[in-house]
């Protein structure tokens, strides 16, 4: 049972009613992070899946750009609150990048420049729920915003569409990434609003 | 023997306004009783639930401004224009309301008295909260950690916890409006301490953290020894 707030009304958009719950509707773009923006060099930049078995899929920048890229339109989520409806990316589908990668492992540890990672279960990456994206509403990625490539896995809260991405390491047993060990939740669906550990 | 590990849920807590305290004008400091707060670590943050009589609710997420001290949480918070809880928070709220909390949240940007130091603290306007809970913890804990603060705001009249800043070693910059020596203006890196193994601890708006990391690398500090929190511009 809620307690109620005397004299609190609220504002209530419209738009709210497309909103997961406990969420509310941004028409900026906040940044949020750890640390600096790590400043990657499309020179060396490298995207790297390692699976089980410690075999290496390996993109250079031309590579990636190179690759078939896709056009998606998404809600995204964050977890300290703030929805951004309908925003437009442009990248490369996960389905393209593990098209030739042989695994069986279920749980995938994502890697960024700067050290970050965050952890989800392979599946939420396949099938056209994930892309690398490089663009963002027509424009380059911005490096405060994650470029030059971040990953985009909108179903999930945003901390999982790790920014500066550089890899993904294919793991049999889930591990948790850096903010999963700090108290967050390890799948975080906004939907069922999975913001921390045991939600 | 196996070691338990007990896993809680954060639940919602009540909490109950025990008093309000202005810090500017458009920031106040909320001091909460919340019975069975679990405590919390400084610069941690707490989750703020508001509820109309309708059941519609509201959540926002806000920087606890002091150390626990046993169910009493603290907290400040900054009116956004047009936002939709802080207005109420700074504006409405009155001792004895009630609402919901829920944490403590966040396990990176903290920093505890068991941790020697040097620690740099740099904020930008009312990123002066969490880092205010760290300057208070080190009081409160009697530690002798060095502690540097860098302080930026638009002029005099923005600052918080203006009486308490005299007990550390602190520096404000004026953007706007300057009293003293340096002319008004953005930080820059002569503002800034050289790298001496220091842990930082930058926060603000979005912008601000950004330069801020940018001349603190300038100035020889180690990414992995720069720890941020950011603001956006948009907010409630």
């Amino acid at each position: 049972m809620s307690i109620v707030s005397r004299g609190f009304h609220g504002r209530r958009e419209p738009a709210a009613a497309d909103l997961p719950p406990g969420q509310y509707l941004t028409r900026d773009f906040p940044v949020l992070q750890a640390g600096p923006t790590p400043r990657v060099d499309l020179d060396t930049w490298q995207f790297t899946i390692s699976n089980e078995a410690g075999a290496k899929y390996t993109w250079s920048w031309r590579e990636l750009l190179a690759l078939p890229s896709e056009t998606t339109t998404v809600d995204i989520h964050c977890v300290t609150r703030w929805s951004k409806l309908k925003t437009t990316w442009q990248g490369v589908s996960l389905d393209t990048l593990f098209e030739d990668v042989e695994t069986a492992a279920d749980y995938a540890l994502v890697r960024s420049y700067g050290g970050y990672t965050t952890n989800m279960p392979l599946e939420d990456l396949l099938d056209g729920k994930a892309w690398i994206a490089y663009r963002f509403e027509g424009e380059e990625l911005t490096s405060d915003h994650g470029g030059p490539a971040r990953l985009l896995v909108p179903h999930l809260y945003f901390w999982k569409s790790a920014k500066w991405v550089t890899g993904i390491d294919l793991l049999v047993d889930d591990e948790p990434g850096f903010w999963e060990q700090l108290g967050y939740h390890s799948y975080g669906d906004p939907w069922r609003e999975q913001r921390y550990t045991d939600d | 023997m196996t070691e338990t590990v007990v896993r809680r849920r954060t639940p919602w807590l009540a909490a109950t306004v025990h008093s309000v305290r202005s810090e500017t004008s458009v920031a106040r400091t909320i001091v909460l009783d919340v019975p069975g707060w679990p405590g919390h670590v400084a610069g941690q943050h707490v989750d703020v639930k508001l509820t109309a009589p309708d059941g519609y609710s509201a959540q926002r997420s806000y920087s606890l401004a002091a150390p626990a001290d046993g169910d009493r949480v603290e907290l400040t918070v900054q009116r956004v224009e047009d936002g939709e809880v802080s207005p109420y928070l700074v504006d409405e709220l009155l001792p004895t309301d009630q609402f919901e909390v829920r944490g403590p949240i966040g396990g990176w940007f903290t920093w505890h008295a068991t941790e020697p130091g040097p620690v740099l603290l740099v904020a930008g306007g009312s990123g002066i909260v969490p880092l205010m809970a760290m300057v208070r913890e080190r009081a409160r804990a009697g530690s002798e950690a060095p502690f540097t603060l860098v302080y930026s705001v638009r002029g005099p009249s923005d600052v918080y916890y203006a009486s308490e800043l005299a007990e550390v070693d602190a520096t404000i910059l004026y953007t706007r409006t300057a009293i003293g020596p340096r002319r008004a203006g953005r930080i820059t890196a002569a503002d800034l301490p050289a790298a001496a193994d220091a842990r930082v601890y930058v926060c603000g708006p979005t912008g601000f953290v950004e330069t801020v990391s940018d001349l603190l690398l300038e100035r020889g500090h180690d990414a992995a020894n720069i720890r941020t929190e950011r603001f956006g511009p948009s907010g409630g």
